[in-house]
């Protein structure tokens, strides 16, 4: 639209070529949530066996590192390929503003640098390691997972809402990458989303596996103890995200009123908007939904009577696909508010009963959560990629523009769905394995890091 | 100068890269190459588990490169990638197959399910240096125009000096990674494998040096503006100490100095890309000299700084993590299966001390009182500051409660 660093090319498998990104991106970020989280649920168990000087902490928390390793081992991979396609399949996107985004990406590669390493430490360093060490040594692992969503989340946030450069015949100019990534009004909004979504899907994924066990009648000690920190930690942050995810939709309202169209299936711009749920736009309108009067408008502006943007704002060309965003904002939605509510109960039940739920149908749902949670984790991120089209970086430059000339991107994207279809299978493969490895002790007989028990 | 600093990190990283990751990546050659039986079956599995800590960290070199590169010389990149996707698209796959199979190896039983994989791992292992070994023969031979997947989609990455620089990596992989191998048999007191891999190391190194110095030729018919850059000034006096590091190296192994012989290696990698950057300095691609790739001077600054700040971090965790390693402080099986526990393990514990009721009280008002202010500053108000109070009260909230409902949780039913 607005010129670009490279001459513009046609390429005919645009569509195969967002597909295999997107698919990318699905297999990615549901590892990045065990980078996220899982290392602070880790850390916080060998910290109360440290505490309580009892062993089966430490056991617990060294057979999740094991999963913790394994897991980052694949995503250290999966992270690899994003980055390969950010030149292989959007070249002229990378050309243009490389110079305005590049920034954060080097920054997030020194913080998956910090933590490979101090993964690599924790994961080989029990036994080796002081206690105290070690566990210090989970802690730049829990820093870096934060830092690693910022910058990631902080480029994201710029292809939403690009700031911090001018564009003059192609090449940017007057470029300010601090303020373009870091001074960025979406950014806290969405980082903040997508970091609690980390907890809740690694949270859930975890409790998941000890709810089955619950399920199958083995919930001694081990189970007990092993399923209380992910579920604690997941109930609360589920409720949470529910406030947080209502935060960023009024942020979108502001900065992206086109994408919260395509969210709503508003196609005039419209004073006091209804909300509608369900349904199915076509011809210009929601039908056989839910609505709800002067709701969207309240929702997103805080007032009854608060004139919201329509389709009808943009030309045709320039509006995104608008079922794929409302029914994936919907579906995210819903699960959401379906484990926020299962949250409450477990909080409800901890507070007034002082104990875990006992409920059967409460320990399947949580087998359902970890699921669930995933599953509303990619629709949000269907929500905010596809209701950005057609623009890759959000009304300067198209996904068709930044697309790249190669041929070949069929053969690509079926090479990969194979080999991510066998790298799932072989991740599944492996935490069954970890799953049903015996319980071992703590520390090797005598080892040398024997735990200690402190004075309580 | 600040425009071409970026270039001496990339340069940098791409040397570190080749060292490291290229003793992982030839570790898996010499799985392949390991031969049959007991023997066979030792020296693989002392392959794959010296590698073991250090293993993530030293691919994400790669990673520094790329964001390096996109960020100070976008339109090189973005020319680069396009238009030499098969050859990195092939890589690509290889680190995945190659990662993945790393990740899930570990802890299998020995068996015919095991030796397949870590066939498929080799030919991984094998695969991935040469495709981006080609892809750099690619840049160096002038194959790679300013444009968007301007040249052919195998043509590109298949020249002469592709396939030398793809088989110079790969056997330079192997090279690297059995004087790796051999110092860590060395340090585990394990003559058998120290001699094993003395042997692979010097058969290895001849080779290199031999496909090197012959590559010349074939630099001299497929590239004569490089091989003129190599014989003359700076890329002559690099080529020189590549050689001279080369031949020391060999002699170190010879000796069983393996980690001097380490240092040697790295040198003469080194020495060869700094004569690249010599022959073919200011152009980075052909028509795009440094000056008019780099990005605006913002962004090299800020790009700067934030490596030096990040090298500045990173180096001292690094060194912890190779002293750790080095030391034998880390290592060993992180999945090795160890017995059942000792009884007692999972029988009930003495309860711990109960935290007082009014703790706990009073925990979860603090947490109903974050929550309050959570929602009122975040979901009611409007302005940003009250935005940044309210996700700050809500983190409380979830912190405070954890500490009040875990408690309960763990003391069971």
């Amino acid at each position: 639209m607005l010129g670009a660093a490279l001459a513009p090319v046609h390429q005919a498998y645009l569509l195969q070529a967002r597909q295999m990104q997107a698919l990318s991106f699905a297999v990615h970020i549901p590892l990045v949530c065990f980078g996220i989280a899982f290392p602070a649920m880790v850390v916080l168990c060998e910290w109360l066996g440290l505490r309580s000087g009892d062993p089966l902490y430490t056991t617990i928390a060294r057979r999740w590192s094991r999963i913790v390793l394994a897991l980052f081992a694949v995503g250290v991979i999966t992270g690899t390929i994003l980055s390969f396609e950010m030149g292989l399949l959007w070249p002229n996107f990378t050309a243009t503003f490389g110079s305005v985004f590049g920034l954060g990406f080097a920054i997030e590669g020194f913080s998956f640098f910090m933590e490979a390493i101090f993964i690599g430490i924790y994961s080989y360093g029990w036994d080796r390691l002081a206690p105290r060490w070690h566990l210090l040594s989970g802690i730049p692992i829990v820093i870096t997972g934060f830092t690693g969503s910022l910058t990631v989340i902080s480029v994201n946030a710029w292809m939403n809402h690009p700031t911090g450069f001018h564009l003059l015949g192609g090449r940017v100019v007057d470029v300010d990458p601090l303020r373009a990534l870091f001074g960025n009004s979406m950014l806290w909004s969405e980082l903040i989303h997508m970091y609690i979504a980390g907890y809740m899907v690694c949270g859930f994924l975890v409790a998941g596996a000890y709810a089955h066990a619950r399920l199958r009648g083995r919930f001694g000690r081990y189970e007990r103890t092993a399923i209380s920190i992910p579920l604690t930690i997941a109930c609360l942050a589920a409720p949470v995200q529910v406030l947080v995810g209502d935060w960023l939709a009024r942020v979108i309202a502001v900065e992206q009123p086109i994408k919260l169209a395509a969210i709503e299936g508003l196609y005039r711009t419209t004073r006091g908007a209804a909300e509608h749920i369900l349904g199915w736009y076509t011809d210009r309108q929601v039908r056989y939904g839910i609505a709800i009067p002067h709701l969207l408008s309240l929702l997103a502006f805080h007032s009854y009577d608060a004139v919201v943007r329509g389709l009808d704002t943009v030309p045709a060309a320039q509006r995104p696909p608008v079922n794929i965003t409302r029914l994936s904002f919907q579906l995210m939605v819903a699960l959401g508010t379906a484990l926020a509510l299962l949250g409450l109960v477990y909080v409800a039940t901890c507070v007034a009963r002082r104990r875990l739920p006992r409920s059967r149908w409460f320990y399947r749902c949580v087998l359902a959560a970890g699921p669930a949670a995933t599953v509303a984790l990619i629709a949000g991120w269907v929500t905010t990629e596809v209701g950005r089209q057609p623009w890759v970086v959000y009304r300067v430059m198209t996904t068709a523009q930044s697309v790249t000339g190669a041929r070949g991107i069929p053969v690509g994207y079926g090479a990969l769905v194979v080999v991510y279809i066998a790298v799932a299978l072989g991740v599944w493969w492996i935490l069954r394995r970890l799953a049903s490895m015996p319980l071992e002790p703590a520390a090797g007989a005598g080892g040398p890091a024997a735990v200690e028990p402190r004075e309580a | 100068m600040l425009r071409a600093l970026p270039l001496v990190f990339v340069l940098a990283g791409l040397v570190l890269y080749v060292v490291l990751a290229g003793a992982d990546f030839g570790a898996g050659i010499w799985q392949l190459l390991s031969g049959p039986g007991e023997r066979g079956r030792r020296i693989r599995e002392h392959a794959h588990h010296s590698m073991g800590p250090v293993w993530e960290a030293n691919h994400v070199w790669l990673i520094f490169i790329l964001t390096v590169s996109w960020t100070a010389y976008p339109v090189f990149l973005a020319s680069v990638a396009s238009t030499l996707a098969a050859a990195l698209f092939i890589a690509g796959l290889g680190i995945i197959l190659r990662g993945a199979l790393y990740a899930l190896a570990p802890g299998l039983a020995d068996g015919r399910r095991l030796v397949a994989l870590q066939g498929a791992f080799a030919i991984a292992s094998l695969i991935t240096p040469f495709a981006l070994g080609a892809a750099a023969g690619a840049i160096a031979a002038q194959r790679v125009h300013v444009g968007n997947a301007t040249g052919p989609l195998l043509g590109s990455w298949t020249g002469p000096l592709s396939l030398l620089v793809g088989a110079l990596s790969v056997c330079f992989s192997a090279y690297l990674a059995a004087v790796y191998l051999a110092g860590d048999a060395a340090r585990r007191r394990q003559p058998e494998l120290v001699a094993a891999f003395r042997r692979r190391a010097l058969a290895a190194g001849a080779v290199s040096g031999t496909v090197a110095l012959a590559g010349l030729l074939i630099v001299h018919s497929d590239a004569e503006s490089l091989y003129r850059g190599l014989v003359h000034g700076g890329g002559l006096a690099a080529l020189g100490i590549s050689l001279a590091a080369g031949a020391a190296t060999l002699a170190l192994i010879a000796s069983g100095r393996f980690e001097l012989a380490r240092v040697g290696a790295a040198v003469a990698v080194a020495a060869v890309i700094a004569g690249w950057a010599f022959a073919r300095w200011p152009v980075l691609l052909p028509g795009l000299p440094i000056a008019r790739a780099a990005a605006s001077h913002d962004t090299l600054v800020a790009l700067v700084v934030a490596v030096l700040a990040g090298a500045i971090l990173l180096f001292p965790a690094l060194g912890l993590l190779f002293s750790l390693t080095l030391g034998g402080r880390l290592g060993g099986a992180p999945h090795a299966p160890a017995g059942t526990g000792p009884p007692g393990l999972l029988a009930a514990q003495p309860p711990a001390p109960a935290t007082p009721p009014r703790l706990r009280a009073s925990a979860l008002r603090t947490a109903a009182a974050l929550l309050v202010i959570g929602v009122g500053m975040l979901n009611v108000a409007d302005a940003g500051w009250a935005h940044a109070i309210g996700v700050i009260g809500l983190a409380g909230f979830v912190v405070v409660a954890s500490a009040a409902l875990l408690p309960v949780a763990l003391a069971g039913e």
